[in-house]
């Protein structure tokens, strides 16, 4: 079986979870004898030997990318203007380069990819499937976020053979913002595997820990400062928390465009003393955000799946998520909110630190249930989706 | 044909006062942890009313019509103070239907914590102080006095026993749990050991749970239970003197319901038991005053009659459930020195069993019977609110000037 594959990022050449879920996915699917040629937009080294990575564009690197996945195009449009000429490039390219390949099926991930994919299946007529982590109005916090992108994505899932959706929660959206039929729609889960990079040396939060010597509690989150990401409630109930526990610090590590909206905000709110933003990381001073939290807090606005709880679970830091989101739907033993019911979200997070016992015992359950997971189940149902694929594609010639 | 064998049947009623939805800014403001809004799922007056239309009316009905048909046909009940409380206050219909069936002179009661708590295990004088509270409440409504003493959720080991001897009871009930028992049958009267004169009986728990977890299960191979098919195991039971059938109340129309047929079941199988089969029925007072002692149990270690483990793990086995119920006794001197009765009243319903139940995480991965009995989604859930309403206890001792 081979598939191409077009996606928009790897590790480590990537700034979210779009590229930490392709490579894993990739990773199982060799194991069920599907060879795959991934296709990235930028040139780089990924050192990735269970498939073939190539690059559609020689010229740029991944830095050089003006765009990248997870922004609503509305944002990222204001800002530059060559939004769409780079992605009209991409397209090009990408169509150029599989001339000389050879493939049984072509799977997408993201609006970035869909058009070159939607072309190459009319150059080529091999069924496509399209692989959706999220959705325009997911991006946009819930509105309708960029036309053409809209348009991208309702064109190319309705030509599309099949859509795997990463949630029941991305399924709905897909269903009521472009009328796609149910039927055409699958939920394959992300998943996480169990594998945690041992970091020597102090927690690189130096500060916090002195604090959590001296008692405090530490809630974090990690993620893009976009509006989908819910922060400004995330704030709000932050001031709540510290009115009945003071001694609570609030860790935010990520960057975006809310930056400075956020900052503006926690000093709005008289709290700026309790909560740190430490940009965007990675590596150690990204694992240790995770360690150093005793509660990790997940308030998407809209998030069509979500796997850092899942990851902070790896660091044995228990969670709090929306219920507005794709991980909620497969994650037993978290805390659940509503993304703006601010009064809950306080109440959650204040009764939390305040109760060691059920913050091990969240752990200690949590931890039981993501040693269960794996990709193997879901790379197992889309390697079956292959095979359908390309049996119906060989009756049809 | 032989000598009479004797159904003990054994029916116990309880509910909580369900702890609502109460969070940080509850605590230290309002003090009415138990009062959610009547749309609730924790509202403990909806529950009531609705337990006391699907089961106490309907079943009690049946049941008085079988002590006035069957002269022969006899049960023991047990029943909270918490149950009670709110049977007067919210479903006072139901408790005089209680109240009927004691009149008979057919119903034994049997004595228990008024709270439903697992005091026992933590503070003796406040075991003996709810005791002592059940004893009065029952005295108060049904004008009785109870003789045989059973702890909550059948909790028991020798020291229990010990005490119940001491107290002056005649009998005390616990799990027919078969490592317990080895070689023997649940189906005799037994002496616990370390005791002299208290009788023990034991639930056969088999055919107990026949009719309170098997009865509706369409998958199980002898569904449908018949009264006829049921009669017909007891009877052929090679070694019995005795058959306990222990099970909660709300078995009948609320754990097994209506349509299920449990209820036409009731209606037949006493008569078809006394009739047909020419056995009887005994209340816990009278099959100890009737039966010889055949054997000694020694349970050193503490049995209930819930899950597979027959243990307290249901209700103390995670670190959760055991700081709750840890920083709750560790007022018991402190509350008491508040003098404040409505106060400590409220420490007291936090007591109740349920609260830690409900907290339980060993199969919340599997969604099973934990989550049918519990009012929250999450054990989590169930943990935070009762932390904050114990958060507010503090807060009121701290009130009267006494360092916490």
């Amino acid at each position: 079986m081979k598939v191409l594959m077009l996606g928009w990022e790897l590790p480590p050449h990537n700034s979210g979870g779009l590229g930490v879920a392709c490579y894993e996915l990739c990773k199982s699917l060799s194991q069920h004898n599907v060879d795959i040629d991934f296709i990235v937009p930028y040139q780089a080294e990924h050192n990735i030997n269970f498939m073939r990575v190539s690059s559609a564009n020689t010229e740029i690197t991944f830095d050089d990318i003006n765009f990248n996945a997870y922004g609503a195009a509305k944002n990222i449009n204001s800002k530059n203007r060559n939004l769409f000429a780079e992605y009209e490039l991409f397209t090009r390219k990408a169509i150029n380069m599989i001339s000389q390949k050879n493939f049984d099926i072509i799977h997408a991930h993201d609006w970035l990819t869909f058009k070159a994919a939607l072309r190459i299946k009319q150059l080529r007529n091999r069924p496509l499937i399209l692989h959706v982590h999220s959705v325009e109005s997911d991006r946009s916090g819930n509105n309708r976020g960029n036309e053409i992108v809209r348009e991208i994505e309702e064109n190319a899932m309705h030509s599309a053979d099949q859509i795997i959706a990463v949630s029941h929660h991305t399924k709905n959206k897909i269903i009521s913002d472009y009328g796609l039929d149910p039927s055409k729609i699958d939920v394959v889960h992300n998943s996480i595997n169990a594998i945690v990079e041992i970091d020597s040396g102090p927690n690189a939060y130096h500060y916090l820990t002195a604090m959590k010597l001296q008692g405090y509690k530490i809630v974090t989150n990690i993620g893009r400062l976009t509006v989908q990401k819910g922060l400004t409630n995330f704030l709000r109930s932050a001031q709540r928390v510290i009115a009945v526990h003071p001694k609570t610090l609030f860790l935010i590590v990520g960057s975006g465009e809310q930056y400075t909206e956020l900052i503006n905000l926690a000093a709005e709110l008289g709290i700026s003393d309790k909560v740190l933003f430490a940009d965007f990381q990675r590596g150690k001073k990204w694992r240790d955000a995770f360690k150093i939290a005793d509660l990790f807090v997940m308030p998407s606005v809209s998030e069509p799946f979500g796997l850092t709880p899942l990851e902070a679970i790896n660091y044995g830091t228990p969670s709090l998520v929306s219920n507005q989101s794709g991980v909620s739907e497969v994650f037993k033993n978290c805390l659940k909110v509503d993304y703006w019911d601010i009064d809950e979200m306080s109440n959650l997070i204040a009764s939390a630190i305040q109760s060691d016992a059920m913050l091990s015992e969240l752990v200690d359950k949590a931890s039981a249930e993501v040693e269960l997971m794996s990709w193997t189940d879901s790379s197992r149902k889309i390697a079956e989706f292959y095979q359908r694929h390309q049996k119906l594609s060989e009756v049809s010639k | 044909m032989s000598v009479k064998r004797s159904i003990v049947l054994y029916l116990h009623v309880h509910q909580p006062y369900r702890i609502r939805h109460y969070t940080v800014f509850d605590t230290a403001i309002n003090s009415n942890y138990f009062d959610a809004e009547y749309e609730s799922k924790t509202s403990n007056e909806a529950i009531i009313k609705k337990v006391a239309n699907k089961s106490y009316l309907p079943t009690n009905q049946i049941l008085l019509r079988l002590l006035n048909d069957h002269p022969e046909f006899n049960f023991s009940i047990s029943i909270t103070g918490t149950v009670l409380e709110q049977l007067e206050k919210w479903a006072p219909e139901a408790l005089r239907s209680f109240q009927e069936l004691v009149a008979t002179g057919k119903v034994e009661i049997v004595s228990e914590t008024y709270h439903h708590s697992l005091a026992f295990f933590y503070s003796m004088s406040e075991f003996e102080t709810q005791v002592e509270m059940h004893k009065n409440k029952i005295k108060q409504l049904f004008n009785y006095e109870p003789t045989a003493f059973r702890n909550t959720e059948l909790a028991y080991n020798n020291d229990l026993a010990i005490w119940a001897e001491k107290s002056g009871y005649t009998s005390i009930l616990a799990e027919g749990w078969d490592p317990v028992l080895g070689w023997r049958n649940p189906n005799f009267v037994y002496r616990p050991k370390g005791a002299e004169n208290i009788n023990l009986l034991l639930k056969n728990y088999k055919l107990s749970d026949d009719l309170a977890f098997r009865f509706s299960d369409q998958e199980w191979s002898e569904w449908p239970l018949t009264a006829e098919k049921y009669c017909h195991w007891l009877s052929e039971i090679d070694d019995a003197n005795n058959i306990n059938l222990f099970m909660d109340y709300e078995t009948f129309g609320e754990h097994q319901w209506s349509d299920s047929g449990i209820f036409d079941f009731l209606k037949k199988f006493p008569g078809d038991w006394i009739d047909k089969h020419g056995n009887t029925f005994q209340t816990i007072s009278q099959i100890s005053a009737s039966s010889e002692k055949v054997d000694e149990i020694d349970m050193p270690q503490t049995v209930t009659w819930a899950d597979t483990e027959r243990d307290l793990s249901a209700w103390l086995g995670n670190p959760m459930q055991n700081a709750a119920i840890n920083s709750l006794y560790e007022l018991t001197e402190k509350i008491h020195q508040t003098h404040d009765l409505l106060l400590i009243e409220d420490w007291r319903k936090l007591q109740t069993s349920d609260h830690f139940y409900y907290m339980c995480t060993k199969y919340f991965n599997d969604g099973d019977i934990h989550a049918y009995f519990s009012p929250y989604d999450t054990p989590y859930e169930a943990h935070m609110n009762f932390m904050n309403a114990y958060r507010d206890i503090v807060y009121r001792i701290s009130q009267k000037g006494i360092d916490v």
